[in-house]
C-alpha cells in the first residue's frame, strides 16, 4: 500500500530521490567529531526561531504606541505567551553560539578551501542575514536598548561620505528612529529576511552535498571508493548521523532549556536591563552596548578613532571573513596536520574575537580603549600573517585514508 | 605548550563571563532585598503597600488587578475591596480584569515633579531589586531641592519621599576625601533620624522589603511556574537523552 503509493509519488515528484540524495545516500565521513553537531543544531534553531516567531506575530503589534506594552501583554496574558518570547530570545542567542561554534570548526578544519568555497560563501552570507534579522529583531520589544542601540547603529551609515546622511534617513523613514522604522523593521524581520536566510540555507546545503563533507582529519573521502563508488570513509548520513544528531539536539535542549527557564535574562546580557524601560527619545541610557554576538565588531569600531575609518574597520573585519578561502593558501586542511604558526595565529584569534567582545560590552575608558586597540589589531594580523605564512607553512603528511 | 595555551584560553573566558557590575547606583554601596517570591503573605503585604502608596501616581499598567489576586490568593471580590481606589469615566469602580492604570495624567506629573512619572509593572527588571530596596531607604532631607529631600541612589530624583510619615525623616552624614585626581568628593558615612516616624527601623525595612518583593513579583509574574516548568523540562531531556544515546550506539556499533 505504502509502497504503491510512493511509486505514484515518484512518478511525479522526486521525493525518493531527494530522501536519497542527502540523507539516505549521502555519504559522510565517518569521522565526525563534537564539532559537527552545531551545522544540523543551527539548522533546528533556525527552525525554533520561525516557529516561536510565528507564534510572536499573533500577538505582538509593531506600532510605537503599543509594541512595549504587547510584549509585557504576551509576558502576561498569553497563554504560556511567555514561554515562546523566552524561546525566540533564548534561541537569538543560542543561533549565533552555534554559528559562531560552526564558523570556528570550519576554520580548524579548512571546511572553506577547495572545493568548499561556495559552502563558506553561502555561510558567510547567512552569518549576514542572520546579524541583519537580529538587529532588526531588537528594535521590536520597544525598550530604550533597543532603541538607543539602533540609533548608534543606523547612525554609523551617517559616517560615509556625501550618500551618508540621506542613507540614514532611507533607512529609519523619520529623523530618528520612530514608528516608522519599527514599522519596517518588523516587516524586514517577519518576512524579507527569514525568506532570505531560508533560501541561503538551502543553498549552503546544496553546495556542501554536491562537494562532500569535509571532516577533521581534512582527507577527501572521494579519492577512495569502492566498486560501487560510494566511498570507502563515507557512511550514509541517515540513520548513522541522524541518530547521532538527535544525542547533539537533546544535549543542546537540556544547556538552551537552563537559560530559557532558569536565567532568561542571563544576568543582563541577553535581555538587558534597560530594555524593560519603554523607549524614550528624550533621554538617553546611561551606558548604550549592543547584545554580545555584535560586541565584537562594536569595539573595534570603537577602537579607531575616526568615525568614518571605524566602519571600515567594523566593516572589514566582516568581509575579510568572506575571503578566507583565498587568503589561506595552505593545501592541508586539518589543524591536525598543519603547522605550527597555523595553530598559534589561531589562538591569537580567538583570543582577540572573544577579548574583543567582552571589551565591546564595556564603557569605553582610555585603557579599555587600548586594549580593544592591540586586539583589533591582533583581529587583523590573523589575517595578513596567514596569507603569509600559509603558502609555505611547514606541515605533516596528511593520510589517504581516515583511520581514527 | 598545550598547557599554556589552555591557561590563557580559560583566562580570557573567565574574565569575558565574569559577571559586569553595573555601577547604576552611582557607586552606591546597595543594600540586599531580602525577598521571596514563595512567601504569598509577604507578597500580599506588598500588594497592599503597592496599592496604598504608589498606585496613586505610579500605573502598573501592564498588570491585571485579578492576576494578583490569582497568583497571590485573593478572591475577585477581596481585590477590588483591598487593591482598587480609581473609577472609571462611567464613575463605576474599576473592574478587577482590568489593568491597573491611574488617574494621574502625565502632563500634570511633567508640571509638578518635573518628569514623566514611570510605570511599575516593569520597574523590578529594570532597576533590581536591591537598587529599589535601598532606594525607599535612602530618602533624606535636602533643602537645595524642591521637594526638600533627595535620594542617595537617585541623585535629585523628582519624586517625594512618599513614606516619610512612616520612616521619618532622616538626614545623609557626607565626609569630604580628596580623590586620586585631586577633586574633592562628598563620600555617604551614615543616615541619621531627625524626626521619628509611625515605624521602627526594623519595621519600616520590612514594610518596604515587601514592597520589593511584590515588584519583584510583578515585574515577571510567573517566574515560579516558568522555575518548576522547567525542571521537568530539564527531566525529560536527561530520560530522553539516555535513550537516544542507546540508540545511536546500537546503530553505531556497525561503523568501524
Amino acid at each position: 500500500m505504502f509502497k504503491s503509493l510512493m511509486t505514484w509519488v515518484d512518478d511525479r515528484f522526486p521525493a525518493t530521490k531527494m530522501w536519497n540524495e542527502h540523507l539516505a545516500e549521502y555519504y559522510a565521513p565517518k569521522n565526525f567529531n563534537f564539532w559537527y553537531f552545531f551545522g544540523s543544531l543551527a539548522l533546528m534553531v533556525l527552525v525554533i526561531q520561525i516557529v516561536s516567531g510565528l507564534f510572536l506575530t499573533m500577538h505582538y503589534k509593531p506600532d510605537g504606541a503599543m509594541a512595549f506594552a504587547s510584549v509585557e501583554y504576551i509576558m502576561r496574558d498569553v497563554p504560556y505567551g511567555w514561554l515562546i518570547r523566552y524561546i525566540h530570545s533564548t534561541g537569538a542567542t543560542a543561533f549565533f553560539v552555534v554559528v559562531y561554534l560552526h564558523m570556528f570548526r570550519g576554520l580548524m578544519y579548512g571546511s572553506f578551501k577547495k572545493p568548499r568555497e561556495l559552502v563558506w560563501l553561502f555561510g558567510m552570507f547567512i552569518y549576514l542575514a542572520l546579524m541583519a534579522e537580529a538587529f532588526m529583531g531588537y528594535l521590536l520589544p520597544w525598550g530604550q536598548m533597543s532603541f538607543w542601540g539602533a540609533q548608534v547603529i543606523i547612525s554609523l551609515f551617517g559616517a560615509l561620505p556625501i550618500i551618508g546622511e540621506p542613507l540614514t534617513l532611507w533607512i529609519r523613514g523619520d529623523f530618528v528612529i520612530s514608528d516608522a522604522t519599527l514599522n519596517r523593521f518588523f516587516a524586514l524581520h517577519v518576512i524579507a529576511l527569514p525568506l532570505v536566510l531560508i533560501g541561503l540555507v538551502v543553498a549552503h546545503i546544496l553546495a556542501l552535498h554536491e562537494v562532500g563533507s569535509n571532516n577533521p582529519e581534512g582527507i577527501e573521502i572521494k579519492k577512495h571508493k569502492d566498486e560501487n563508488g560510494i566511498p570507502l570513509d563515507g557512511i550514509p548520513f541517515h540513520p548513522y548521523y541522524s541518530v547521532k544528531d538527535i544525542v547533539g539536539v537533546i544535549v543542546f535542549l537540556f544547556f538552551f532549556a537552563l537559560v530559557l527557564f532558569f536565567a532568561p535574562e542571563g544576568g543582563g546580557y541577553l535581555l538587558e536591563h534597560a530594555n524593560f524601560i519603554p523607549s524614550d527619545p528624550l533621554k538617553t541610557p546611561e551606558h548604550i552596548a549592543p547584545v554580545w554576538y555584535f560586541t565584537p565588531f562594536y569595539a573595534i569600531l570603537r577602537a579607531v578613532p575616526d568615525k568614518l575609518m571605524g566602519v571600515i574597520a567594523m566593516g572589514g573585519a566582516i568581509v575579510v571573513l568572506f575571503l578566507l578561502p583565498w587568503i589561506d593558501q595552505c593545501k592541508v586542511k586539518s589543524i591536525r596536520y598543519r603547522g605550527i604558526s597555523f595553530k598559534i595565529l589561531l589562538v591569537v584569534f580567538v583570543i582577540s574575537f572573544v577579548a574583543l567582545g567582552r571589551l565591546g560590552m564595556l564603557p569605553a575608558t582610555p585603557f579599555l580603549t587600548l586594549l580593544a586597540q592591540i586586539f583589533s589589531v591582533l583581529y587583523f594580523g590573523f589575517f595578513i600573517a596567514l596569507y603569509f605564512t600559509s603558502k609555505n607553512e611547514k606541515t605533516k603528511p596528511v593520510p589517504e585514508r581516515i583511520t581514527k | 605548550m598545550r598547557n599554556i595555551l589552555s591557561v590563557i584560553l580559560l583566562a580570557v573566558f573567565s574574565w569575558t563571563f565574569s559577571s559586569l557590575v553595573m555601577a547604576s547606583g552611582g557607586g552606591v554601596h546597595l543594600d540586599h532585598a531580602p525577598g521571596d517570591l514563595t512567601d504569598k503573605e509577604s507578597l500580599k503585604r506588598g500588594a497592599q503597600a503597592f496599592a496604598d502608596n504608589c498606585l496613586s501616581c505610579h500605573a502598573a499598567d501592564y498588570m491585571r488587578y485579578n492576576r494578583i489576586g490569582r497568583d497571590l490568593g485573593w478572591t475577585d471580590l477581596e481585590v477590588t475591596e483591598k487593591l482598587i481606589n480609581t473609577r472609571g469615566a462611567d464613575g463605576e469602580k474599576t473592574k478587577v480584569g482590568e489593568l491597573m492604570k491611574v488617574a494621574m495624567n502625565n502632563d500634570y506629573a511633567n508640571v509638578a515633579f518635573g518628569a514623566k512619572i514611570p510605570g511599575l509593572t516593569v520597574i523590578a527588571r529594570a532597576k533590581g531589586a536591591d537598587w529599589l530596596y535601598t532606594y525607599l531607604r535612602t530618602f533624606y532631607l535636602d533643602d537645595s531641592r524642591p521637594t526638600g529631600m533627595n535620594n542617595l541612589v537617585f541623585a535629585d530624583v523628582g519624586m517625594p519621599h512618599v513614606l516619610w510619615e512612616k520612616q521619618g525623616l532622616q538626614k545623609a552624614i557626607f565626609r569630604t576625601e580628596e580623590g586620586t585626581d585631586g577633586n574633592k568628593k562628598h563620600i555617604f558615612e551614615k543616615m541619621e533620624i531627625v524626626e521619628a516616624g509611625t515605624m521602627s527601623s526594623e519595621e519600616y525595612d520590612a514594610y518596604v522589603g515587601d514592597l520589593v518583593n511584590f515588584l519583584v513579583y510583578m515585574g515577571e509574574p510567573v517566574q515560579l511556574e516558568r522555575k518548576s516548568l522547567g525542571i521537568k523540562v530539564l527531566i525529560f531531556l536527561f530520560v530522553f537523552a539516555i535513550v537516544a544515546y542507546m540508540l545511536k550506539k546500537e546503530y553505531w556499533k556497525d561503523v568501524h
